[in-house]
């Protein structure tokens, strides 16, 4: 099965890539922007056919390795 | 006395380490592959500067999983003293030896140049032959030093004493004008709870000798020698 983590800096929490990424699109023209939190997504693939269990793992992967939970939050999306 | 310095693929500050343990300070120093558990006896652990994996995914996130991390976690719970230097504080931190983590710098540039900190702890085993206090110059090399951790654990931080060090001016001066990364309250050294395991992102095995134009460095080395030899 195919699943989807993505891990972005917490709410509220700074974050300088995504401040400088909104500066940048401002600058292009992008007037209507007003905010940006850049992250990173991962897109695994998982032996296993149990929707929940893939889901389980992948949030335990997330919590141990993918994010760092100091600073970031993740979601887990089962594909199919 | 004797130095263990851990080298992981991307270490690039591991030799300068063992020159300021065995040529400078004339200790016995050996290095410690990732892959090993045997610590070879070491009286003292330094995770050195570079890039542990790449920094892929995040900065250290990938070193804390090597096999010689375990035996550095029960070094440092049996007390021993532990020094995590730029990139070896931030697998520390990755490790949870201490507490927080590293944003990407304010500026989104890697900096390179000397800064000034103030020595706010002088009980660590790195820190004692420093006057608390006073003010120190190291050179910083760093993508991700951005300090940050929960405003209550950065006030437990705050309130035992575990800031080490703090970014500061020439004349001691803790602003923000003199912040290099943007870390949370000028924070570029901290100490874990029970006081042995120490963390700063400036490299004091960088100027740790006349000849680089700074010794200031040395006395990390050397407040821990002399802490060892103390404790014997």
């Amino acid at each position: 099965m195919k699943v989807e983590v993505r891990v972005y800096p917490r709410e509220g929490v700074l974050d300088p890539q995504g401040k400088a990424i909104a500066a940048a699109l401002g600058r292009l023209g992008h007037r209507s922007v007003q905010d940006v939190r850049a992250g990173k997504v991962f897109f695994i693939d998982v032996a296993g056919s149990d929707p929940r269990a893939v889901e389980a793992d992948a949030k335990k992967m997330a919590e141990e390795l993918l994010a760092n939970t100091v600073i970031e939050g993740y979601d887990v999306r089962v594909l199919a | 006395m004797k130095f263990g310095i851990v080298v992981f693929p991307g270490s690039n500050c591991d030799e300068d380490c063992h020159h300021v343990a065995k040529d400078l300070l004339g200790c016995e120093a050996d290095y410690i592959w990732h892959h090993d558990t045997d610590l070879k006896g070491s009286d003292v652990i330094i995770l050195p500067g570079g890039f542990a994996y790449g920094d892929y995914l995040r900065a250290g996130a990938l070193a804390r999983f090597s096999p010689v991390m375990e035996s550095v976690a029960k070094f440092a719970a049996q007390g021993g003293p532990v020094l995590g230097i730029c990139n070896g504080f931030q697998v520390l931190l990755e490790a949870g030896l201490l507490p927080g983590a590293m944003h990407i710098n304010r500026g989104l540039r890697y900096v390179c140049r000397d800064i000034h900190m103030k020595v706010e702890n002088d009980a660590t085993p790195f820190t004692s032959l420093y006057p608390k206090g006073s003010v120190v110059r190291m050179p910083i090399g760093h993508m991700e030093g951005n300090y940050t951790a929960p405003p209550e654990v950065l006030d437990a931080l705050e309130r035992q004493g575990r800031v080490v060090f703090r970014y500061c001016d020439a004349e001691g001066r803790i602003t923000d004008e003199a912040n290099p990364n943007g870390a949370a309250r000028n924070i570029a050294g901290i100490v874990n709870e029970a006081g042995n395991v120490v963390g700063l992102m400036p490299h004091p095995d960088r100027c740790a000798e006349g000849l680089l134009g700074n010794d200031q460095g040395i006395k990390m080395f050397q407040s821990v020698l002399t802490a060892a030899l103390a404790s014997r």
